[in-house]
């Protein structure tokens, strides 16, 4: 296993080690490049994992603080905790469901396809779904998904049932396990997925794909990738030039470090990635590093999610099984004649008992709430994911108050839904409650968003440096050997789950990366 | 399909002694827990007042009332206060908000929140409270605090830890029957 001096500045240092980090980072050590990735967190391995949801929660979650504001009713509920997201090597791949999905060709244009929308931001990526098509077929076959590469589909449980049966009763042609990045048979050296549920408490069988037991495992084989936990980057350095020369990180005890670079690529996950930016600025770049839009920290996107829940006479006992191997995708094709630009799909979801009551409808007390719980066991339950619009306003700023244990300003997440999400999540709940009802539902819950699990678009891609932060290979406009490689790129969200675009991007950015430092222009 | 067995797997008096509960074990009555300043759990108490704990006790059932969970459950669930009530700011906090609910409970009903007999009357007190940092940081404690304690999962027939029995995928991941019916 590698090991690198501070003062090598030959190496890349990513900060962050999931789906974008950890996947550039082997992808780079394979192709010969010194690598060292800094992780906040700790390393957990799977014999770690365990299958409690509050206690997985202490070990697992981002629980530094944040700060919120705006309508977006996780402020109300969830003010420190905006986000549901990983701190531990393998990042939020540790946390996630598997659902992977390709986003559609009119995803990739929204502006074009949509128009201009009043209180959104919107912009074509600078690249399109045919120049992706060949990262996303590596991707999935990198991460196994099932549907694709001649993968069997999982099976259905019993969650699933329920929502197949309702939906085809209401009409809906495309439904089925998901293309999911969960072993449907053993492949990789990973054994097939148990349907042991608590895939967001970490994958105790490892049929799920997470960088932590795949990507960095891989990369630290050839020599080339050193991953250091417990570091927490403070801030990124550059010289008279305006190029990066490298980071300062904390250790667990506080200590600061500086790790030299030749590159730095940023993949802290997009509160955390824009924050850094913005505690990077200097005299040279007062308003942040790569920030000369001005679009750093705006744009912030977290799909315009809720959930539906339905009791039923008889039991379903949603939580066996795995949790999201499940979707009715018939909604997320394009139809303005709904009242809305986008779509939405529908994914299964269980929560078990404490998360359920914890999340069901937060604030509640009393006999309508605690009657929903007496029918845990008799519970079906579906997500929904839909692309939420782009706006200017919802942003990550630096908290003018809080600091971190590192004396750092902590990110503070505004959001305020855009008319056409709350159209969106309208129709989606009464088609939720429809698929349901057809099958016998006894009683539906319209349940609002979760702490937000997909954060997206704080350092978006634009062809044009005055309209975001990165170019089409995740390169800042501004200084040419920082990129950004996680989900913070991101243009528009599209409707599907992001991890899949996220890992095709990475894959991408190391090819052109790798050329880039062979060529002398990085 | 498979269901979950939903008897309590421990004796209250066993599982009482192994939670963190002031009382001492022994003064437990088996024969059952009623919700009263002379049970020996309130009595116990090192920090807060026994007329506090018990009074704790009915708000927490009446806030999220489940009639299958015995009031053990609920003792547990508030049990904690006691310990956290070593800090004056903490007591001044829990004691103040009884307090209120108790001066609430005698403007409208003549009598302290604990002594009123019909559920009705207090949830009217605390639908009057429930705006308060008293009943929100209770509400919010008892979320995790009540649901979170594995004797209480299998009454809502939720089996908990799944990998150390090999999952569900021999185990009933996808045994639903009675779709065909609907």
């Amino acid at each position: 296993m590698a090991s690198f001096d501070l003062n090598d500045d030959g190496v890349v240092c990513i900060v962050g080690s999931g789906a974008g980090g950890g996947t550039l980072g082997n992808e780079l050590a394979q192709r010969g490049v010194k690598v060292v990735i800094l992780e906040a967190g700790g390393r957990h391995e799977i014999a770690d994992f365990v299958n409690d949801e509050w206690a997985s929660f202490v070990q697992l979650a981002w629980k530094d603080a944040r700060t919120t504001s705006g309508t977006w009713r996780v402020h109300q509920d969830f003010a420190g905790l905006p986000a549901w997201i990983v701190k531990a090597v393998g990042g939020s791949t540790v946390h996630w469901a598997g659902a992977s999905l390709r986003l559609q060709e009119h995803e990739f244009q929204i502006r074009t396809t949509y128009g201009a929308l009043p209180g959104a931001n919107l912009l074509d990526w600078p690249i399109t779904l045919a120049e992706m098509e060949p990262y996303y077929a590596k991707a999935e076959n990198k991460m196994g998904v099932t549907g694709t590469n001649d993968i069997p589909r999982l099976p259905g449980n019993n969650n699933f049932k329920v929502l197949a049966a309702g939906a085809r009763k209401v009409g809906y042609t495309e439904v089925h396990t998901g293309n999911m990045a969960i072993n449907s048979q053993p492949r990789d050296g990973r054994g097939a997925c148990q349907q042991i549920g608590f895939c967001f408490q970490g994958c105790k069988s490892g049929g799920k794909w997470s960088t932590l037991y795949t990507e960095i495992p891989k990369g630290e084989a050839t020599g080339n990738l050193e991953v250091r936990p417990g570091s927490m980057v403070v801030r990124i350095e550059h010289d008279d030039s305006g190029k990066v020369t490298g980071v300062v990180y904390a250790d667990d005890t506080g200590a600061l470090h500086e790790q030299k670079a030749r590159v730095v690529a940023v993949a802290g996950n997009s509160l955390e990635s824009p924050r850094l930016l913005l505690n990077s600025a200097s005299s040279k770049f007062p308003d942040g590093l790569a920030n000369s839009s001005g679009q750093v920290g705006r744009n912030y996107m977290r799909h315009m999610t809720g959930s539906v829940y339905a009791t039923f006479e008889k039991p379903v006992h949603m939580y066996r099984g795995t949790t999201m191997a499940g979707i009715v995708r018939d909604e997320a094709r394009p139809n303005t004649a709904r009242g809305f630009v986008g779509g939405y799909e529908m994914e299964t979801l269980s929560l078990g008992l404490p998360f359920y009551a914890a999340f069901l409808d937060p604030g509640a007390w009393g006999r309508s709430f605690t009657s929903a719980l007496d029918m845990y066991s008799n519970t079906a339950g579906l997500w929904i994911v839909g692309e939420d619009m782009p706006q200017e306003t919802n942003r990550i700023t630096l908290d003018p108050v809080v600091k971190d244990k590192n004396g750092m300003p902590v990110a503070s997440v505004h959001f305020d839904d855009h008319a056409n999400d709350v159209k969106m999540r309208e129709h989606a709940y009464a088609q939720g409650a429809a698929i349901y009802t057809a099958v016998g539902a006894t009683r539906v819950f319209p349940t609002p968003p979760y702490p937000s699990t997909h954060n997206l678009g704080t350092n978006r891609m634009s062809a044009n440096a005055r309209d975001g932060v990165v170019n089409k290979y995740g390169q800042t406009h501004d200084i040419k050997n920082l990129f950004i490689s996680d989900g913070s790129q991101f243009t528009s969200g599209g409707a599907e789950n992001p991890t899949l675009t996220i890992v095709s991007l990475a894959i991408r950015q190391a090819e052109n990366m790798s050329g880039m430092m062979s060529r002398g222009e990085i | 399909m498979r269901d979950v067995d939903r008897r309590t797997q421990v004796s209250r008096r066993g599982f009482l002694r192994g939670a963190a509960t002031a009382a001492p074990a022994g003064a437990i009555a088996a024969a059952g827990i009623t919700i009263t300043r002379e049970a020996a759990w309130a009595q116990g108490a090192k920090n807060l007042l026994p007329h506090t704990m018990a009074t704790l006790v009915k708000a927490a059932r009446d806030i999220f009332p489940h009639d299958n969970l015995a009031d053990t459950y609920y003792v547990v669930a508030v049990s904690g206060y006691d310990a956290a009530a070593a800090k004056d700011d903490a007591r001044a906090m829990i004691e103040g908000g009884v307090a209120r609910l108790d001066a609430d409970a005698k403007d409208r009903f003549g009598q302290a929140y604990l002594d009123l007999p019909w559920e009705e009357q207090r949830l009217t007190v605390l639908r009057a409270n429930e705006d308060t940092a008293f009943f929100k940081k209770l509400r919010g404690d008892l979320v995790v605090s009540l649901y979170n304690q594995k004797p209480v999962w299998v009454k809502f027939g939720y089996e908990g830890s799944s990998a150390d029995k090999g999952g569900y995928i021999h185990r009933g991941f996808n045994d639903i029957d009675w779709l065909s019916d609907a």
